[in-house]
């Protein structure tokens, strides 16, 4: 027993040199949290009994709190009505296509006259696609859609200013099934009026 | 002599395994001869690990154990076995074979016989107990053939925290036995739609999206946004406190910076033009994201505080969804420039553009860490998409998913062992995580439909 402790010791200070030296060179530190050292020996049983040196805190699971709220702006309740029958027909769109139909163009020219009639009205062209393809590459698509639409209109004399556009990409499809029958229904051009 | 021969041996052990980036900077104080890391007889099986329940003892002052404390024992024990699965860098033994060994008294007896009878090679005791302010764990990894404790730590924490113990055990374990870096105290992000809110100033009927964090388990799953609109695509910062995200609070998609712990809001991008998709730079010091603000998506990347925007990409077709090499020095992309989208590298000083897929389409390109060189994507496969993995080097091409469901935006771990992905194989769309090699599935979400998972450091 005296004899494995003046070997521990012996050991303990030989190693403690070369860990010291070691330490000594310059080693990145881990972004972790701080760890204790590991523990003194001690030599009453075969397995080395190790009181830990000062141990480690584990920091507490911090609490989120929630965002604050930002006022999105004014409520668009007066122009639901108008929204909801809404004289404006959207456009729809060939599979990962953006390109106008001639029944889009027709559609387009039925809108451009009466935006011509309501001088005052803003508009936001929504974008949106079907849900295949990725959520992503539909979110571009969606964009393109909208701005065809808007490049058309504008073509016809009305003023780009007036005229908004945002993708939905595949987000908010107007029809929830899974065939081609509403995936059609999906690939639109959408206009809402957003001021009058 | 002979004692002199073993210990010179023992030193230069000591002076290998000191090397190793597992000790922390500050100068160590004693340390007894190095016990070896466990592992198994033949060369190349994984170490068997036995992880018995841990010991709840009596809190200070007490003559018996109470519920509570068994309670953490047992959780903290649960969670460890999950979290040495999840890596599958140790063989668990069976929990029956484990309970056939009578249960330590306290973590410095251990019947080394019986666990070498089972062939374990090492096994895990720890202990809990109540302190005045909160548990104290005890806990020592012996390894079975050197009957010596192979690691030992204690930690302190409130009882709240009974899964980060074991989480922290798990990472500093994988960490010193095995040299890996262990993600079980990462988590996910991810946009979710389950409080079923409805997006205002719409007369359609629209739910909106929220911004989700959980553990890299699932646990824990939390709100972080309360915006009542649409927030998506959410990618964590290097160091954990924030989060970027493209909000349509603002009607067009503009890019959000969550500071999650202060509860504080940072608008990074100002119209005109959309938007979103935001991806951090290794460093934390840049993010790069898809605009339009020139009438065509372009790549960007700006800094972190919002100045100096730069434009990356010059094509007619969309370019979008970027993701940083790790070295922060290229950005891979998406472009549909020849038609269909596919994946595209380029520097961060806006040189050296190539095509890296040559997919029907492909997108959501995430590009592994250290020490793997790949970039997973979605590629789509028939009516849906699956997930593939380029490997840059051979330019070999790995699939994943086989059409379960579509399988979309993948994001890799940070360890680049897992990829946690968004499918609708089990009906709406969830997220889950795998092995990099596919197998190793796991449900991550089951309430409402979830979308866009990201993956911390």
């Amino acid at each position: 027993m005296q004899r494995m402790v003046r070997h521990s010791v012996w050991v303990t200070a030989l190693v403690m040199t070369v860990v010291l030296t070691a330490a000594a060179c310059k080693k990145k530190a881990p972004i972790a949290r701080p760890t204790a050292p590991p523990a003194p020996p001690s030599s009453t049983n075969t397995v080395p009994a190790r009181p830990p040196a000062p141990p480690e805190a584990v920091p507490e699971v911090a609490i989120v709190p929630p965002e604050p709220v930002i006022d999105s702006g004014a409520s668009s309740g007066s122009l639901d009505e108008l929204n909801r029958n809404s004289p404006l027909r959207p456009v729809f769109f060939e599979l990962d296509s953006s390109d106008l139909s001639t029944e889009g163009q027709r559609v387009l020219d039925g809108n451009a006259a009466i935006l011509k009639q309501h001088g005052t009205w803003t508009i936001t062209i929504e974008g949106h696609c079907d849900e295949r393809g990725s959520a992503e590459y539909n979110l571009a698509l969606g964009e393109r859609r909208a701005l065809s639409a808007r490049a058309y209109l504008i073509s016809l004399g009305l003023p780009a200013d007036r005229l908004r556009t945002v993708s939905y990409g595949k987000e908010f499809p107007f029809d929830p099934g899974h065939e081609e029958g509403a995936y059609a229904k999906n690939r639109r051009a959408h206009f809402v009026i957003t001021a009058k | 002599m002979q004692m002199l021969h073993r210990t010179f041996w023992t030193i230069l052990a000591a002076a290998v395994l000191v090397a190793l980036p597992v000790v922390e900077s500050r100068p160590v104080a004693q340390q007894q001869e190095i016990a070896p890391k466990i592992s198994n007889d033949t060369i190349g099986q994984q170490p068997r690990l036995a992880v018995p329940d841990f010991l709840a003892l009596p809190a200070m002052g007490a003559a018996s154990t109470d519920a509570e404390t068994a309670d953490v024992a047992k959780t903290i024990s649960q969670v460890l076995i999950a979290d040495f699965e999840f890596e599958r860098e140790f063989a668990l033994m069976p929990k029956d074979i484990v309970s056939t060994i009578p249960a330590a008294t306290s973590v410095n007896d251990v019947p080394f016989d019986r666990w070498r009878e089972v062939n374990a090679d090492g096994v895990i005791i720890g202990s809990v107990q109540k302190t005045a302010t909160g548990v104290r764990i005890e806990m020592r990894l012996y390894s079975v053939r050197a009957r010596q404790a192979s690691y030992s730590r204690e930690y302190t924490g409130a009882i709240t925290s009974r899964r980060l113990f074991a989480h922290q055990i798990a990472d500093e374990i994988h960490q010193q036995q095995r040299n890996l870096r262990g993600v079980a105290r990462t988590k996910l992000s991810f946009d979710s739609d389950r409080d079923g809110d409805r997006m205002q100033n719409t007369v359609e009927k629209r739910t909106v999206k929220e911004i989700y964090i959980s553990d890299y388990d699932g646990e824990n799953q939390r709100r972080v946004t309360t915006q009542m609109s649409l927030n998506i695509t959410a990618t964590w910062s290097p160091d954990g406190r924030s989060i970027a995200y493209s909000s349509y609070r603002r009607v067009q998609p503009q890019i959000f910076i969550s500071n999650i712990y202060q509860g504080t809001l940072e608008e990074l991008t100002k119209p005109p033009g959309q938007n979103f998709t935001p991806v951090w730079s290794p460093d934390g010091t840049r993010i790069a994201f898809a605009s339009s603000r020139d009438n065509n998506f372009e790549i960007y990347v700006v800094n972190r505080d919002g100045s100096n925007a730069r434009r990356l990409t010059n094509s007619p077709g969309a370019d979008i969804t970027p993701t940083w090499s790790p070295t922060g020095t290229q950005i891979a992309f998406t472009s549909d420039r020849t038609g269909a989208p596919q994946i595209y590298v380029v520097g961060v000083d806006g040189l050296g553009l190539r095509q890296l897929t040559h997919e029907s389409k492909a997108d959501r390109a995430t590009w592994s860490p250290a020490p793997f060189n790949e970039i997973a994507y979605a590629a789509s496969t028939g009516p849906g998409n699956d997930i593939k993995v380029l490997e840059l080097a051979s330019g070999s091409v790995r699939q994943l998913t086989f059409g379960e469901g579509t399988n979309e935006s993948p994001c890799f771990s940070p360890n680049g062992r897992h990829i946690a992905f968004s499918s609708t194989r089990s009906g709406k769309t969830q997220i889950f995580t795998m092995a990099r090699d596919g197998k190793d599935l796991r449900q991550v979400t089951r309430s409402g439909a979830n979308y866009h998972p990201n993956w911390s450091n």
